[in-house]
């Protein structure tokens, strides 16, 4: 039997205003197990908290009942009382009087009955609490990032600064992601690869990071502290070790029309390639699906000319098993295809182009050198459009774009324009948008300066068709303003493409339980209070992979990524919520329900050895609870038919206790 | 004689995360609804067993109330998704029985929601008092 103790708290007037709370306390005597009860003007006080040890102590108390505010508010702060009480922490219940009672109730009588009957269940929940311990479990002092893009390259070097190590893991064959492939960046208009390439070697040289390009994530166990990672080395027939990056085999590859991804297809690459001159790690990749001697066992060039004997026709794909005590997903974004677009032409005509092949054909490394030409005819356009918003924002074509805002084209959209009007002021430039949103720092300004000193022409309407008509494009377009239909004859038409996450996420989310909205991008523990972390402990978020982001907010938020990764490698134990389900193994029969709903994967089944009456012994499979991965949310403890799951801290009979007071 | 004026009984089942929070926001802003709600707080939604919603209404609660988190929103990612479908089977099955779907209810409001919960509360209340006293399926020898 409990010896409880009851405390009313007067908070001052804002409880004991409309709960007489005397009449609590008295009341509250004659429950079952009560055996002291007072009241105070603020029990959360210092004075209020050592009148409940000194209580503890002299009644040799084994369980509290606080009637004051929300446990939300202060449920903290009395275990800590009556953990220095020398009681456990979780033999303490809070009936909520003032929110849900004096608060919300005006009249005396009525809020001091309902004060009392949920002091009833309190005490009746408190009559069958038990002590709780929470589990602890050690901490891998390793991190992992998945995707290398300036978000994960931001994120690994914070980690690995602050003495961690970190292993990166990147599909493609080299670090660096989209901002790798583009020219200049907004609003300072800085060179992509001026900033980017000398953190790509800072990665490269630390001491602390390890780069497994080419590489995927194929399967992720365990939990917060203790994942258990496999990482699939795809074969990329070149020996990483002896590879120098020479590019000798690039040169000498007869296989030379296989479509350059990093150009976005607008030139060709060999089937030996490195995909551009600062890729890091720098070495050579073959594509399996374009080299003859892997295909065929016919050419072997590669291997002839290679001086540091680096070619290998046999590697294999290699699995890699490793241990982490945390790990980042920053997997970004690619541009949605154009292929429902057809409005657009873009099918039709190479002179339509994304913005992120324009980037391409305006970079000094891409497919002109850097000159702005069409890539129909190799001439200068002298007439480009620009369409903003296509596939973003589209509420009504949901089956081809997007409903959200992809936030980052307004801007790069008035950096293209700018650049054109900027290197080639003959050419005339128009730009299609339904709004321009430029909320950054400096953004404003940088749009005006686009219009106002390099007179690029601001259409606030939408294009609706585009016609290739011999050596022009014939655009369409209504302005919204001046209430007209527009037809330009264009030499070139750029559409900034809405951003989606990368395909892979979603199976990925998967693997590592994470959740994702709608959009597939990765949904972050609370939208304001906790944006870089997931909702499962241990996973956290960098960059475009949770919503589409520029650089300055995607470094931010790999370096906020970073201090939480930090923040849990420091520790050496965790220490986990005791509020946990846990079956009992002699009602269990094995059936699975509970393994099934678990949002986390928390439930595994074993084999158990009974011994039963007869003095036999009997094999039963039965469900057990990993203390680290369940979160305590109880879903299993309703599915399970038997009724052996059960949750601590919120068990059946103390919710049963409750409703029972409450109706009594 | 006068009739003392009815007032029914009401258990709430509110989740920690979302609706327990709404709740208290309803208090901070002293939005009232009547005292004959009565709170309990679960971790998730989807930790509320029908039982429990049996056993109230045997003890004779006049409606059964059960706040979570929105679709979509749920602190552990799915639990009031597994709540939503639960209860849809229960309360049909309960109305079967003769317990009117008027005093069941399923209602999603987040921790910012604090004048939803009051007005909840509120419709919730007069819809079960409309009904009156509860008699399916309260045991006698609970009787209040
Ligand atoms: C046309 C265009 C112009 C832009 N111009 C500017 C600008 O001027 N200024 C500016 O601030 N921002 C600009 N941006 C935005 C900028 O590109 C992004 O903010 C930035 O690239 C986001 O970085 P990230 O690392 O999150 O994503 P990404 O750059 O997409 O990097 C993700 C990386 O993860 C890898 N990856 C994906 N899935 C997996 C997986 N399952 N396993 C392993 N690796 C994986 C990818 O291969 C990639 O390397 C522009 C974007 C576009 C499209
Ligand atoms: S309480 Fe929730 S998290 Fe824990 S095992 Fe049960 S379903 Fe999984
Ligand atoms: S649902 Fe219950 S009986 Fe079935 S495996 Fe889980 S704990 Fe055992």
């Amino acid at each position: 039997m409990q010896r409880i103790g009851v405390f009313v708290c007067w908070c001052g007037s804002n409880i004991a205003g409309t709960v007489d709370v005397k009449a609590v306390a008295e009341a509250l005597k004659a429950e079952p197990g009560v055996v002291y009860s007072t009241d105070y003007q603020y029990m959360c006080s210092q004075a209020g908290q050592n009148l409940i040890i000194d209580a503890v102590k002299e009644h040799n108390l084994t369980g509290l009942v606080i009637c004051s505010c929300s446990p939300r508010m202060h449920e903290a702060t009395f275990r800590k009382t009556a953990a220095a009480a020398g009681l456990n922490p979780y033999m303490v219940e809070i009936a909520n009087i003032r929110e849900q009672c004096s608060w919300v109730h005006k009249e005396m009588p009525v809020g001091t009955e309902k004060a009392i009957i949920l002091g009833k269940a309190a005490v009746a929940k408190v009559n069958l609490n038990t002590s709780l311990t929470p589990g602890e479990s050690p901490v891998t002092k390793r991190a992992l990032v998945i995707g290398g893009g300036i978000a994960g390259i931001q994120t690994a070097l914070d980690i690995a600064d602050a003495g961690f190590p970190v292993d990166i893991v990147e599909t493609k064959p080299t670090i660096g992601g989209k901002m790798a492939q583009l020219d200049k960046t907004f609003p300072t208009l800085d060179c992509a690869a001026c900033i980017l390439t000398p953190k790509m070697v800072d990665v490269a040289q630390h001491d602390k990071i390890r780069i497994f390009s080419y590489s995927e994530v194929t399967e992720v166990k365990g939990f917060v502290g203790n994942f258990d990672v496999t990482i699939k080395k795809k074969a990329r027939f070149v020996d990483e070790t002896k590879c120098t990056g020479c590019g000798d085999c690039v040169d000498k590859c007869p296989m030379k029309k296989n479509p350059n991804e990093f150009n976005m297809g607008m030139d060709n690459r060999s089937a030996i390639y490195i995909p551009f001159a600062q890729a890091v790690p720098k070495v050579a990749t073959i594509d399996a699906g374009a080299c003859t001697m892997l295909k065929k066992g016919k050419c072997g060039l590669c291997s002839k000319v290679c001086g540091a004997g680096a070619i290998d026709y046999t590697q294999k794909d290699e699995f890699i098993e490793e241990k982490y005590g945390a790990i980042v997903v920053a997997t970004g974004f690619n541009p949605i295809s154009m292929d429902k677009f057809d409005e657009y032409a873009y099918s039709q005509s190479k002179d339509v182009i994304t913005s992120l092949e324009f980037e391409r054909l305006t970079n000094a490394a891409g497919p002109t050198q850097g000159k702005l030409l069409r890539p129909s005819d190799g001439k200068h356009p002298h007439k480009i459009v620009f369409v903003q918003c296509v596939g973003s924002r589209c509420a009504a074509c949901a089956e081809k774009g997007k409903e959200y805002c992809s936030k980052i084209c307004c801007m790069y959209t008035a950096k293209h324009a700018m650049l054109t009007r900027d290197k080639y002021p003959d050419t005339e430039v128009y730009v299609f948008y339904i709004d321009v949103r430029t909320p950054g720092k400096n953004f404003d300004e940088f749009y005006r300066r686009a219009v106002e000193e390099y007179g690029v022409n601001y259409i606030k309407g939408m294009v609706g068709k585009i016609v290739p008509e011999g050596d022009v494009l014939k655009v369409q377009a209504s302005d919204l303003i001046s209430n007209k239909q527009l037809h330009i004859d264009a030499d070139l038409v750029v559409l900034a493409a809405a951003i989606e996450p990368d395909k892979s996420a979603r199976p990925l989310a998967t693997m590592l339980t994470a959740s994702m909205d709608t959009n597939d991008f990765f949904t972050e523990a609370h939208p304001k209070l906790r944006p870089v972390e997931s909702p499962t402990a241990g996973v956290f978020l960098s960059g475009a992979c949770q919503g589409p982001k520029d650089i300055p907010e995607t470094v931010s938020q790999a370096g906020a990524a970073a201090s939480k990764v930090i923040g849990l490698l420091c520790k050496d134990k965790l220490t986990g919520n005791p509020c946990i389900a846990s079956a009992n193994e002699m009602m269990c029969n094995g059936c699975s329900s509970c393994e099934r709903v678990c949002p986390y994967g928390a439930i595994t089944y074993s084999d158990k050895e009974f011994r039963m009456p007869d003095r036999t012994t009997q094999i039963r499979r039965v469900a057990s609870v990993n203390p680290a991965v369940c979160q305590g949310c109880g879903a299993c403890t309703v599915a399970c038919p038997s009724g052996a799951m059960d949750l601590k801290g919120f068990t059946n009979s103390q919710i049963m206790a409750e409703v029972d007071a409450i109706c009594k | 004689m006068q009739m003392k004026e009815y007032k029914p009984l009401i258990v709430a089942f509110c989740c920690n995360w979302c609706s327990y929070a709404g709740a208290d926001l309803a208090g901070n802003n002293r939005l009232n609804y009547p005292a004959d709600v009565k709170i309990i707080r679960v971790p998730c939604s989807c930790r509320v067993n029908p039982m429990f919603i049996l056993r109230a209404f045997q003890r004779g609660a006049d409606g059964v109330i059960l706040c979570g988190c929105h679709p979509g929103d749920c602190h552990y990612t799915s639990g009031n998704y597994y709540t939503r479908r639960r209860m849809a089977m229960l309360f049909s099955m309960l109305d079967y029985l003769g317990v009117e779907r008027e005093r069941t209810r399923v209602e999603w409001v987040s921790a910012a929601e604090g004048a939803k919960f009051a007005a909840t509360m509120n419709d919730f209340v007069a819809q079960v008092t409309a009904l009156g006293e509860n008699k399916r399926l309260e045991d006698l020898r609970c009787k209040r």
